[in-house]
């Protein structure tokens, strides 16, 4: 087993004809993941290289019986495109678009908890559980099968630290790339409870960055519910106050969201924090020998 | 993007909010001419995207036109907390009965909206909501549903009977206003009751986000307002995310938390980022160039570490990038380079073979920091 993504998992694209969307899609399908599906308005009929394309996520899910939805539009219709996913049925939505406006999440953050649809991103690297299925722009080939689960909020510092796990050979058992984005999906606690619950995960890696108070939250969860040792990373601790460091969610506000609060917060629940991302791979190796 | 506060009050009376008569200054002259038309007397208040103006010396209560020009020449000056100052704003003076706080911002926590409310003027609101939360009225607002009377009535429950009515209507707009505007906070520091009866916004903060501005040609518009660095605009100007900051080493990286942890491992090699750059997924060999330019361009910038992580990014290209842009540009400083992901193999072949005196190839993102750091504190070169 493994969380969000496996063998089980069967995906619909939307915006599967643009370039990002067509690249990525094929890339996973060349992973192993079942692609059974894309969606791009008024292309139904067409197929890119055999994957049917239609109209709208409710006609591909009556077709092929789609699980999973990722989304590959433009941030001015992508929220859209997310509510369309929730209300055609599909258990999990990733949305790996950038640039969202936050008041067309947060109005999609409402909607969503009267559905039963689980979104992660939007802003994100998508999900990849190594050996079963890569659901957005995750490299699998720096990926190797194992019993690390990760997540984090930013998609390069995902590579960064499963590489150094993968030269250590340390394989992991999902990587959740929950996106730099202030309003999102999925964040560390929902990551750490589905991490909790699987049997093939022993570790869990969490990397967080300035902004926000998901990690201070997630501290809160591990010291009353986590079950596992947890390894910890926070980026952004020579950021300035005030300044966004590439993420819409990156910024330090007043005397909120710094590097140092979170660090703290972690390590005051027993949670390990690598102060470079190669001493959190070498702490995951110190835990699990 | 935070705007100035007369922007943010040119919203807030398009929305129906109070404010004070104001007249926006460039000059000394200016402002001594604004005082007179407002009575002979004014508030001079420094015009600058930051917070703490009352205790630094940014708003000043002036009894003259003289001394209005004064203030202004002296604020257009000096600058306010390292900020250039290009204007000020110039307001009635107006009897106040009392002060209070109001805020509608968007809650990372919880992906709706928070309103806030205290009849505590002029405070710092985090201290307050540490020190005595029971002064301080905390509503969530769902964005669907907007907010209702009930909201209303518990915000401005808080307040004493003779404002509540006005202050409910400040409220109502001040919602309105977020949502039209697509702004992640509204802050109104002090909301006063005047001795007249009216209750009118004294401050305006307003955040607008950057990524519904698509949607906003005219607050798009505000930006133009905004001083900013050269090399900045530069490389806003080609669609980097870039962040000017005070040290020597240019960083160049792809992802915005790769980049944040390179000047983090910057930091403990001994040394300060001068930049934050991130020039994304996919970057293809021109806009590595673009980047590598944009950075030497910076007169502080005493060595270069570019840190690539290739997962779409391919570092066969992000090479080739590098070695264009040294026939556009001279490096005067060196350049450590670490490659590692996609074609990252390639990637160094193609440097080694180039031989350029300047690039330096470092196998991990440690010893790269460590090589940038030594060539910026002069320990190495």
């Amino acid at each position: 087993m493994s969380v969000l993504v496996g063998t089980g998992t069967r995906l619909v694209v939307q915006g599967i004809t643009g370039n990002e969307g067509t690249f990525h899609t094929l890339r996973n399908r060349a992973y192993g993941t079942q692609v059974v599906a894309g969606v791009t308005p008024g292309k139904s009929g067409q197929d890119v290289e055999g994957i049917p394309v239609f109209d709208t996520v409710a006609d591909a899910v009556r077709e092929t019986g789609a699980t999973t939805s990722m989304i590959f539009v433009p941030p001015r219709f992508a929220a859209e495109a997310i509510l369309e996913a929730a209300d055609a049925g599909v258990h999990l939505v990733v949305c790996i678009t950038e640039g969202i406006p936050a008041k067309d999440m947060a109005q999609v953050h409402s909607y969503l908890a009267v559905t039963r649809s689980t979104l992660v991103g939007p802003n994100c690297p998508g999900v990849i559980s190594p050996g079963e299925a890569n659901v957005g722009i995750i490299p699998g080939e720096i990926c190797a099968p194992g019993r690390v689960g990760l997540v984090s909020r930013s998609g390069t510092l995902v590579y960064q630290i499963v590489h150094e796990l993968t030269q250590r050979g340390i394989g992991q058992s999902t990587c959740v790339g929950m996106g730099g984005d202030p309003v999102h999906g999925v964040g560390f606690v929902e990551s750490l409870a589905l991490f909790a619950e699987d049997d093939q995960t022993d570790l869990v890696v969490m990397t967080g960055e300035i902004g926000g108070d998901d990690e201070e939250r997630a501290a809160a969860w591990i010291g009353e519910h986590m079950t596992k040792p947890v390894v910890g990373y926070i980026a952004g601790f020579t950021a300035p106050p005030g300044k966004r460091m590439g993420h819409a969610g990156a910024i330090v506000t007043g005397s909120k969201g710094t590097a140092a609060a979170k660090a703290e917060a972690l390590e005051a629940v027993g949670v390990q924090v690598g102060r470079t991302p190669t001493e959190v791979a070498e702490l995951v190796a110190t835990a699990l020998a | 993007m935070d705007l100035y506060e007369h922007q943010g009050k040119d919203l807030f009376r398009a929305s129906g909010i109070p404010t004070p008569r104001g007249i926006v200054c460039h000059s000394g002259e200016a402002a001594a001419e604004a005082t007179r038309e407002l009575g002979g007397r004014s508030v001079v208040k420094v015009q600058v995207q930051a917070g703490g103006r009352g205790k630094g010396g940014g708003v000043v209560l002036v009894d003259s036109p003289e001394r209005a020009a004064r203030e202004a020449d002296r604020m257009l000056r000096d600058g306010f907390g390292g900020l250039p100052v290009t204007r000020v704003l110039c307001e009635e003076l107006l009897s106040i009965a009392r002060e209070f706080y109001t805020s509608i911002l968007l809650d990372r926590s919880t992906g709706s909206y928070l309103a806030m409310m205290t009849a505590e003027g002029g405070v710092d609101i985090e201290e307050l909501a540490h020190t005595r939360p029971e002064a301080l009225r905390r509503v969530h607002i769902d964005p669907m549903l907007g907010i209702r009377t009930y909201h209303l009535r518990a915000l401005t429950g808080v307040l004493p009977p003779e404002a509540r009515a006005l202050a409910a209507d400040v409220l109502s707009s001040l919602f309105r206003l977020l949502g039209e505007a697509d702004a992640t906070l509204l802050e109104v520091n002090p909301l006063v009751l005047l001795e007249d009866g009216r209750v009118i916004a004294l401050d305006a903060k307003v955040t607008i986000d950057d990524n519904a501005l698509f949607r906003h040609e005219d607050l798009e518009a505000l930006t133009s307002a905004f001083p900013i660095d050269p090399v900045e605009a530069r490389a806003r100007a080609h669609g980097l995310q870039y962040v000017k900051l005070d040290g020597e080493v240019g960083v160049i990286g792809n992802g915005a938390g790769l980049v944040m942890s390179t000047l983090d491992v910057v930091k403990q090699a001994g040394a300060d980022a001068a930049n934050f750059l991130d020039v994304g997924g996919g970057a293809s060999a021109d806009l590595m160039a673009t980047s590598l330019e944009v950075i030497l361009s910076d007169p502080s910038v005493k060595a270069v570490f570019i840190n690539i992580f290739g997962g779409i990014t391919r570092c066969d290209l992000v090479a080739q990038g590098i070695l264009g842009a040294l026939t556009r540009v001279e490096a005067h400083v060196p350049i450590v380079v670490r490659l590692d992901g996609t074609n990252a193999e390639e990637g160094r072949a193609i440097l080694a073979d180039a031989a350029h005196p300047r690039i330096v190839p470092a196998a991990t993102m440690l010893e790269a920091a460590q090589r940038a750091a030594a060539f910026a504190n002069g320990e190495a070169t």
